[in-house]
Formats: C-alpha cells, structure tokens, sequence
C-alpha cells in the first residue's frame, strides 16, 4: 500500500459534481414568487446531506430545523414555532464546528429576518406566494416585452411581424437590440439545460432584416395635450404610445437632438447614429411634435406647460455629473463623463491625439468613456477604480473589450488628488492604493492598503462616478424631490400635482434604457386613464405555434466583435450580427415558456395593455 | 393542410389543429383529464400524452399543434407506461372513498383510472387535507382536487369573477379563494359553473336532501314541490332515457313517487312573474321609474350585481323570482284554498341552480307567514339522486299531469329557462298590456340564442322599447361597464348568470367536456311550440289567482306577497 498515491476522480463523483453545477445554474434561474419557507426548507434538506455528521448542531440541529419548517409549512405551527426555529438556528451558527453547519443555520436566519412575513402568514394558515413569472423573460423585462412570440416569430421569419410585435410594448425595437442590458436573460429557463436563450441577438436579427416597418396609425383624436419635457427613452416612449392614444404629444428637449442618454451617453461604436435617429423618425412619425433646444426652466417654465397642456410627463433624466471632491478636480483637463460623451453624441469629437487618458469609475459609464478615449487618439487609457475589476458594475465583456482594445484597467487604487502644472492642466492623478477587505451590504468593500500613493500621469482625466439629476426648477414649482430625484409613484403619478407624471431615470436615478422606456409606457398608461381613458394598445400577429420538442441541450451563439485592433480607431458599431444558420439555432433553443408550464396556464402573453 | 400519421395512419388535418383533434378525426381517442375545450387546454395533468417520432420527450396531445409530417402513436410502450404512472401519481394525492363520493359513476378520473387498468395503489395515498365549507352552497373537497385549474379559468374567463385562485407554490401548489378569505366573504354569485366543470367530486353543490326526507316523513306537514322549467330539460340525462321517454309529464311522475303531496310547476310561478315584472317595466316605462329595469329571476345574477354593481340594485326588478313568488303563494291562497295552516306547508323546489339554495335563505323572503316562503331548494342532480336513492324505475313509470292549481303553465313561462326566455316571455305580454292584443307569440323570438350579449329593439304601440340579454357573468360584466359609461342605452336587461341559461345551470348534471345550455334550451322552445297557451297573461290559474286573491298586477297583496327589497340583505353572504 503507497503511503500516498494520486487522487483520480471516480466516475460516480464526476456525476456529482456536475449535479452540483446543473444545480447551481437551477438556482441561478430561480423562479421568482416561490414560496422562501419552502425554498429555504429545501435549502437546508441539501446543507444536511453534506453534513459529516461528526458534531451535533449540524447533524441533528439541521434536521430539527427542517422539521420544524414542515410544520410551519403543514400550518400547525405558532409564534413558539418560530422562536425555536430562530433559537435553533442561532445555536447552530454559533457552535457548528465547520461552516457547512454554521453556514446552513446561517441561511435559515437570513430567510427569518428576511421574509418574516411570509413565515407569520404560514402561521395563520396561509401562503402569500404564487408564481409570480410564469414566463420569466416577459416578467423581467421591465417592459413586459413579448419575447417567445417574437422569437418564435424570428424562428419562422416573420421579422416585420416580431418588430410590430415589440414595439406594442417598446418603441425602440433597434436602439434595444444593441445596447438593452437584457434582464430577460437572467431567469432565462433554458439555463437549466444549458445556458440563457441570447435575446438580444435574436432581436436584432428581427430588427435588422424586417425593412422598414411603419408604426401602426394613431387612435382618434381626443383633443387632450401633453407636454412630455426630456426626449430621452422615456420621454419618447411615452409620447409615442399617448400620440397612438389620440393624444396630442409636444416633446421638449433640452439639447439639440432627441434621444437622452441614448444619443448623449452611449457611444455610436454601440449605437450607430443612423440607427438612433431612423428609430427616432419611426417614433416620431406616430404624429409627435418635437422642440429641440428647449430648456425649460430656461426657455420657459414649466408653469408655462402645466397652463398650456393637459397633462405633463417629466422625463428629464439624469445628465450632470457628480463630483469626486479632490483637490484640483477644477483643473484644466479634468471632464466629467456627461460632458465628454455629451459632445460626442452631437459630432464634437475631442482630439485626445498623444495624449494620456485616465477615467475614473469603474460602471458602463466609465467603459464608455474609456473604449470612446482609446477611439480618440488617446496614447494610453487607463481606468482606475477603488475595487477589484469583477466588482466593477459595468457588464463584464464592457470590461474585456476595454481591455482588449488596449485599455488598462487600474483596479484596487481610490484618487486621492490631482496634480495640476504650473498652468493649472491636469498632469497626473495620484491615487491611493486600497485592499479588498471585508463585505458590506452584500459587495466587499476597499480599505486603505500599506502602500504609498501612486503617480499615474494624465493629461485628461474623466470622472465617471455616477450622474446627478438637474430637478432643481421643478423643486423650485413645489415637486417633492429626494437626493435630487423626482418622487413618483409606480405609476409615475406625482402626488399633489394634478396632471403632472415623472419617470425614467431623474425618478429611480441612473438606470438602464429599458427601465426608463418601462416607465414612458406606464406614464402613458397612466395619463391615458388621468384623461379617463382606456386606450387598449395590442398588435395583431399571430404568434407561431411552438415545436413540439425544443431543441437538446445546445450552446448559446454569442455575438462576434470586429476584432479589437481594428475597432479600436473608428466609432462604427463593433458588434456583428447573427447568421441566419445561427439565428435558426438560436430560435430553436427557446423553450417557449408562453406554452410550456405555467405559460399555458396563466400569464402566457398580453396580447394588449 | 398538414400531412401527418397517427399510429401509421395517414391523415390530412387542418394547419393549427391540434394532435387531439387529429386523432378524433380519424377516430382515435385519446384519454384526457384537465383539458376541456376552448377554456382549459393547458396540458397539466399530463395524461393525454403521446409520442411523436424522432422526439424524446413525449407531448400532451391537447395544446401539441400537428406539424407537418409527424408521426404520432398514442399507444406505445412509453406512452403506456407514462399515462398510467401520471394517473397513479394524481390518484396518490386523491381521496379515493369512491362510493362515498358523489360524482362516483361520472367522475373522469375514476373512468381513466378505470380504462387504464389501475389496479391498488404505487404510491402512498396521501390525499391533502379538507377544509370546512362552513354550510356553504358551494362545498369543495380539497381532498379530491386535482389541480386541474378547470375552476380557475371557467371563473376567470367565463364568469369574470375570479374567485379561484392557484395558491402556494411547489408540490403545496392548490386551489384557494383569492385573497385568502372564505368563500362566503366573496363575491361568488354561486353559478357553480366552477362545478359543473369539475371533472372530479372536489367540487359539489351542499346536498340537502335529507331535510326534504325529513319532511316527507313528517304527518304533519303537507309536501308541496315545485319543478322549474330548465329541470324538465334534463332531469333523466343521468337515469338512462332516452329524450322521448324523458318527458315533462313522467318528470311529474318520478316526483310524485317520491311521495310529495302536491307536485306543481314553477313555470305558473313564471308566468305569474311575467305578470308582475311586465307591469312593473310599463309602469317604470310611464312614470317616468328607474330604468332600465333589469330582471330579477336569477339569484346568480342578482348576487353579482349586489356584489359587483351595487349602484344598479334600483334598476333590480322588485318582483321575486318565480321559484320565490311560488312560495309565497303556495304559503298562502293555496294554505287558504286547501285549509292548511300555512306553517305546515313544506314547499321545496328543483333547480337547475346552485344559488337558489342562496335564495331561499334570504331572511326577507319569508311574506306569507314569516316561514320562508320555500324551505329548501334542491338542484337537478339531487332530483336524480333521491329517484335513484328510492329505485325508482323512472322509465315504467306511467305520465301524470301536474297538480292544479299551480301547475298550469304557457309556453312563456317554459322558456324561462333559456337565456332569452324572460325577455321574450315578458314582451309578449307587455305588448298585450299596452296594445290590447296579442303579437304573434315567435314575433320576439330575436332574443333568442346562446350569443352572450344580444339586443334588440321592439316597436311596441309606437314606443321604441330597447331590450338586451346577457348570459354568462363575463358577458354581463361587459355590458354593465358599457351601461356605465352611457355607451349603450337599455329599456330592459335580461341576465342569467350561466351561460345560456338555467338550461347551463350549475345545478344540472354533469357531462365532463360538454356545454348542454343550446340542446336542452331547444327543448324549452319545442314545448313552447308545442302548448296551446303561449301567453302568460292567459294562464287560466295566473288569472284565477288574481281574481280571488291576489286582485291585480302590483296590487298592494301582489306587493306584499311578490315583491322584495333587494336591499334586506348584503353581499357577500
């Protein structure tokens, strides 16, 4: 007998394991609504199978946990119940021996605080859940997009059809197709076989090969005005879905152009301004009436709008910047994200030729700015954030194609000030070196590292930290606002304000499109019922029937980029679109949950709103 | 079309149809539990799975749409065992006291348990525990569920009052009432269409038919039954007649077999309704009243509009229903006519209806003698249950005629249970009232059919009279919020809460996947063809009533006695 010899993984562990790995993308996909006493009763029927058994708390105490949710589960269950279930659980956290005890308890403990009250309403013999995303893309995509039908209508062809079908929900099919951050994707059901249906590449399939498509004709006139202030997402889709209420719709925009950050905060290498403002025509041509280069608060008052229109939707967004509050941030050289991608968005493109670029923050705001510099000439670009890179909010191929491109990404390093020269331009950030430390509020949080300060030479520096709202005139005419934002109701009704309505992102702060295009919607909805109305807005298009098999397990198609040496120079779109073999596949991997499951049952499809 | 083969059948089906309707076409029957066309075809149970060529999954053949070239086989080994195994598994969580259960015999879980051979149980018989009904007309068994959401969705879709709801979450998924609250502290208006599209025992009506045992058992009462016209349309579809064999009169017959002193007929109560709410829409008409007037007859209606529309209860027709005036009356003329002291009078009803026993509770409708005016309401069923109770052989029994006084009825007064029928029932003596003569009896018959939401307008002696029917509480709920918002104008609505009518009444028997309103609607209006009398203002006995007791229409003994305030009580109760 070897005293030692060579692990080799049994074939039966080989199986486990990738149990455990189906498991976790299961959990990943988690159906939203599901009851969390149940869930968490499971949670800890798996924490005690791993037990070794060797302590008590763990093998006997997991066990009496689960016992005890079953009676809380089979309604026979008091207050006492849950005292000793909390008791238990405590115990176990604080005397299990390894973590898969204290942790297991751990869990249960999080579940009490945090869904208490769907454990007191066992008590009382009920459960509050239901199934609360019977289709999960449709559930989460803030705007209740009709994916299955328009994949399905992708799979057979029909791309004119899937584009009238998402614009019933969503006006700007194109802009959406390169640049939505896709929350359908993440409950995507497919990632119990393999991975997430990629959505967003299927609906540009649909938007690129569908030719124009005119928007359906307006309603009949109801002689009711809106002024929709902000021609961002929001505003538009707001405007757009009124106008084919029979609303009469004025859009005022602050800047030259229409389309908010859309135009003014993502660079065209992702949104192409032809795209943009073909879309914005298709919108407009629903019967808007659009007023670029219109500040009100400036220009006119929104006292003005509130006399002259019937209703007001503020959709303002988000366009000043914050500050990093560091010594020489006034310096020549020293930009806000806002203001650069700003001036891009109307053609003004700064020349960073040899120049050092440094941008501060580490969101998609950043990234852009960091990609957009590298395209402007810039001799290095470097990215500097206080965390580590996988803590950055921007999406993670952000990241990966900054970097490919030739940026650097400075991790781990907090500015501390900003060296100007004996002109006062900016020559260098200086910035504290930081450690990840312990976790705070769910992200692990820097602390300041043993090191002296580093020196990054800069002879531009961008701060991209976050977006401040400019609300200042409507607090001034009685809105209430908060941090700087609007206070809106889910319906984007503000109170105390008779016809007035705000959403987007100057209400729930710097979001993404799709949130701010979820809100025009509901504002429409909203000033349609204020006007006492119930304009219905449906498309027809017959969805096609699913297969009757989906297709095996099958990897996900991924859309290519031009290569990064390549895009690096240019502002054209970098992203390449499906083939139509692809396209086929892709389709075919929808697991059409409008009709298999809970689907077929309730919440398959809203065929109007 | 679309090419396809079905166990090596070739066969050419419509683009769309589904492998179920496939298989029918060319005779191939394919067993199903949850799926009930047009209103459930969700493919949940899992039973009516087949498996298609080259597929590895097998598919529910009820929402599977055929494709070009499929070939399908619906009895192969894996089917087989996965149709049997599903049935078994739905069988572990149902309470199987067959015999006990009062759908044994026309349940269809027990036929496919029974088809499929099943034999003892695989699995532990761990059925979820019952909740109590509270003495409830509508009584569910949760015992008995199978999760089939039929309930849900004939609630949701057809009645708009979407009391069912899907609760919990993982295998603790169940039916509950939405928002956690007793049946009685909602708005269910008691259709018991969520029960007649049960397919199992988990939802029934409350038997009372041991209260009328008790009665016929009593010396001292006199048992007065009355039968109302959607009864006569199917009372025997469960004792084996044929439709020629299940006449009106052997109806009479079977009752009074059962031992009832007096069998009468709620079709004179109808005409006798006509009576009073067809004076009462001329008066409204002429002076100016709260129109439109809209029908009374119907509790389930009646319910729903208290519950829904409470703003409407003054358009609500004061006069009862007629199931409630035949009480009254029988409490009284008749106790006077016969000499009985009217609180030994036991009168109770056949309805093709579950609110009815709702109906009969109502604390105010009690005007002859403080009794209420009917003691107990049974529904179709528990006629058929109580002859099969006694063995009665229906079929040998010879025909008999109603009782008199109350059993003489017009042909308006049949057609009552149809949608449509009040209406045309109403017009056809409210154009006699104004005109002095009659219009030819079909002249009305524009208010007939099972179209949820008709209307018409009548030209009666110059005045335009403007009428809607609704049936279904879906269809109802569309034209009261059109009422709402003045988008149509009404002189008069007829609603019945089932769809088409009493004949779809809740309380009829039971055919798993069948709609029966149309089919045994037509026999009400193949009566009304058939009688010499179709005017209610011509019942010899509706007249003979007003000229010894009841003096005339809306006279202040017909207040008394045939009308109620609709505001004595609250919904929900």
């Amino acid at each position: 007998m070897n005293r030692f010899t060579i692990p080799t993984p049994a074939r039966a562990q080989g199986v486990i394991d990738g149990l455990y790995a189906d498991l976790g993308r299961r959990l990943q996909s988690n159906p939203t609504g599901i009851c969390p006493v149940d869930l968490t009763r499971a949670f800890l029927d798996v924490c005690h199978s791993q037990s070794c058994g060797k302590c008590t708390p763990c093998r006997v105490g997991l066990g009496q946990l689960q016992t005890l949710l079953t009676q809380v589960l089979d309604g026979k269950a008091t207050e006492a119940t849950l005292s000793l279930l909390q008791k238990t659980a405590r115990v176990i956290a604080a005397t299990a021996d390894c973590a898969i005890g204290y942790e297991g308890a751990r869990l249960l403990l999080r579940a009490l605080d945090a869904c208490r009250d769907d454990f007191e309403a066992h008590l009382k013999g009920g459960c509050t859940a239901s199934f609360a995303a019977p289709v999960p893309c449709l559930s989460h995509c803030p705007a209740h997009v009709d994916i299955p039908g328009y994949i399905g209508l992708v799979r057979a062809g029909r791309y004119a059809d899937a584009v009238r079908l998402v614009r019933k929900d969503n006006p700007f099919p194109s802009a959406c197709a390169l640049i939505c951050e896709h929350p359908c994707e993440t409950h995507c059901r497919r990632r119990l076989l393999d991975d997430a249906v990629n959505i967003r590449g299927l609906k540009r399939m649909a938007v690129d090969c569908a030719g124009d498509v005119p928007v359906p004709a307006p309603a009949e006139k109801t002689g009711k005005t809106v002024a929709v202030i902000g021609g961002g997402p929001s505003g538009l889709t707001a405007a757009y879905f009124l106008a084919l209420m029979g609303h009469s719709v004025t859009v005022f925009e602050k800047r030259k152009q229409l389309g908010g950050m859309l135009r003014y905060g993502i660079p065209s290498y992702r949104l192409p301004r032809e795209t943009l403002d073909a879309e914005i025509k298709a919108i407009l041509s629903a019967g808007i009436t659009a007023k670029t280069g219109v500040d009100v608060g400036a220009d006119l008052s929104f006292a003005d709008l509130r006399r002259d229109f019937d209703a007001v939707y503020i959709s303002i967004g988000a366009h000043t910047d914050n500050k990093l509050g560091i010594e020489g941030e006034s310096g020549k050289g020293v930009i806000s994200a806002v203001e650069m991608l700003r001036g891009i968005g109307d053609g003004d493109l700064p020349d960073f030729s040899g120049k050092n670029v440094v941008i501060i923050g580490g969101g998609n705001v950043a990234m852009d700015c960091t990609r957009s510099s590298m395209r402007l000439g810039a001799k290095t670009v470097t990215c500097v954030y206080r965390r580590r890179k996988e803590d950055m909010t921007a999406l993670p191929e952000e990241v990966e194609g900054a970097i490919a491109e030739g940026c650097e990404v400075l991790e781990l390093a907090a500015p501390e000030k900003i060296e100007l020269d004996e002109n006062g331009s900016a020559a260098a950030l200086w910035v504290q070196p930081q450690m990840i430390s312990d976790i705070k509020r769910g992200r692990p949080a820097p602390i300041k590292a043993d090191a002296e300060h580093q020196r990054i030479p800069a002879d531009i520096i961008v701060v991209a930290i976050g977006q401040a709202i400019e609300s200042e005139h409507f607090a001034e005419n009685g809105l209430e606002t908060k941090w700087g934002r609007i206070v809106a109701d889910m319906n984007t009704v503000v109170k105390g304000q008779d016809g007035v309505f705000s959403g987007g992102d100057c209400v729930t702060g710097p979001a993404t499109a799709i949130r701010a295009i979820a809100a025009g919607k509901a504002a429409a909805g909203a000033i349609d019922a204020y006007f006492g109305f119930r304009h219905e807005i449906s498309v027809d298009v017959e969805i096609p029937a699913p297969p009757a098999q989906p297709q095996p397990p099958c990897g996900r198609i991924n859309l290519p980029e031009r290569p990064a040496a390549e895009r690096r120079f240019d502002f054209k779109l970098m992203e390449f679109p499906m083939t139509l073999q692809q396209a086929a596949q892709e389709s075919a991997r929808c697991l059409r949950c409008d009709h298999y499951g809970f689907g077929a049952f309730k919440g398959g499809r809203e065929f109007s709103w | 079309m679309v090419n396809i083969k079905i166990d090596n059948i070739a066969l050419q089906v419509n683009e769309g149809a589904t492998i179920l309707d496939a298989a029918k076409q060319i005779g191939i029957e394919i067993p199903t539990l949850c799926y009930f066309k047009d209103l459930n075809e969700i493919g949940a149970c899992r039973v009516c799975v087949v498996e298609i060529k080259g597929n590895e999954r097998l598919a529910a053949a009820c929402n599977t749409v055929a494709a070009e070239g499929m070939e399908i086989f619906t009895n192969s080994p894996r089917v087989r065992e996965a149709r049997k195994v599903n049935v078994e598994l739905i069988l572990s969580q149902h309470d199987c006291h067959c015999p006990t259960c009062v759908r044994s015999g026309n349940c269809s879980l027990q036929k496919v348990a029974n088809d499929l051979n099943i034999i003892g149980f695989s699995y532990e018989n761990a059925p979820e525990a019952n909740v109590c009904s509270g003495g409830f007309p509508l009584v569910r068994e949760a015992s008995k569920c199978i999760k089939c959401m039929r309930c849900v969705q004939v609630c949701d879709k057809v009645q708009s009052l979407n009391i069912w709801e899907v609760k919990n979450t993982g295998g603790r998924t169940t039916i509950g009432v939405k928002g956690g609250k007793k049946l009685w502290d909602t708005d269910c208006s008691l259709c018991g269409q969520c029960i007649t599209h049960c397919p199992v025992g988990a939802l029934r009506v409350r038997d009372d038919t041991d209260k009328v045992y008790a009665a016929l058992a009593d010396e001292s009462k006199v048992t007065v039954l009355q039968i109302a016209p959607a009864v006569r349309t199917a009372w025997a579809e469960s004792l084996g007649l044929t439709k020629e064999e299940a006449t009106e009169k052997r109806m009479v017959a079977a009752a009074k077999a059962l031992g009832f002193d007096y069998v009468f007929d709620t079709d004179f109560a109808a005409d006798l309704t006509i009576m009073e709410e067809g004076s009462e829409f001329l008066h409204r008409l002429q002076n100016g009243g709260t129109l439109p007037l809209m029908t009374s007859c119907c509790p389930g209606w009646v319910r729903f509009l208290k519950g829904q529309y409470p703003e409407f209860t003054d358009n609500l027709s004061t006069a009862k229903s007629p199931q409630g005036m035949f009480g009254a009356v029988a409490k009284s003329y008749f106790a006077e006519k016969i000499g009985v002291d009217p609180h030994n009078i036991f009168c109770a009803s056949i309805m093709p209806c579950t609110a009815k026993k709702h109906e009969v509770a109502i604390p105010n409708l009690n005007d002859a003698c403080g009794d209420p005016d009917v003691d107990v309401s049974l529904t179709t069923r528990e006629l058929a249950r109580m002859l099969r109770a006694d063995h009665i052989d229906v079929k040998a029994l010879p025909e008999a005629e109603f009782d008199s006084p109350l059993g003489t009825a017009t042909g308006a007064g049949v057609i009552f249970g149809a949608t449509g029928g009040v209406m045309e029932a109403a017009l056809r003596s409210a154009y006699y009232l104004v005109t002095g003569k009659n219009a030819d009896a079909d002249f009305f018959k524009g208010v007939r059919g099972l179209d949820g939401w008709k209307e018409m307008t009548y030209d009666v002696a110059g005045t335009p009279v403007r009428v809607a029917v609704a049936s279904g509480l879906g269809n109802t709920r569309k034209l009261m919020e059109a009422l709402k918002k003045g988008e149509v104008e009404y002189d008069f609505i007829e609603v019945m809460a089932c769809p088409g009518g009493c004949a779809g009444g809740g309380g009829q028997p039971i055919h798993d996947g069948e709609e029966k309103a149309g089919e045994r609607g037509q026999i009400l209006y193949d009566l009304d063809k058939s009688y010499a009398l179709r005017y209610s203002h011509e019942n010899p006995e509706v007249l003979a009533l007003y000229k010894d007791f009841m003096e005339q229409p809306l006279s202040h003994k017909a207040h008394e006695l045939l009308h109620t305030d609709h505001y004595g009580w609250n919904m929900p109760s």
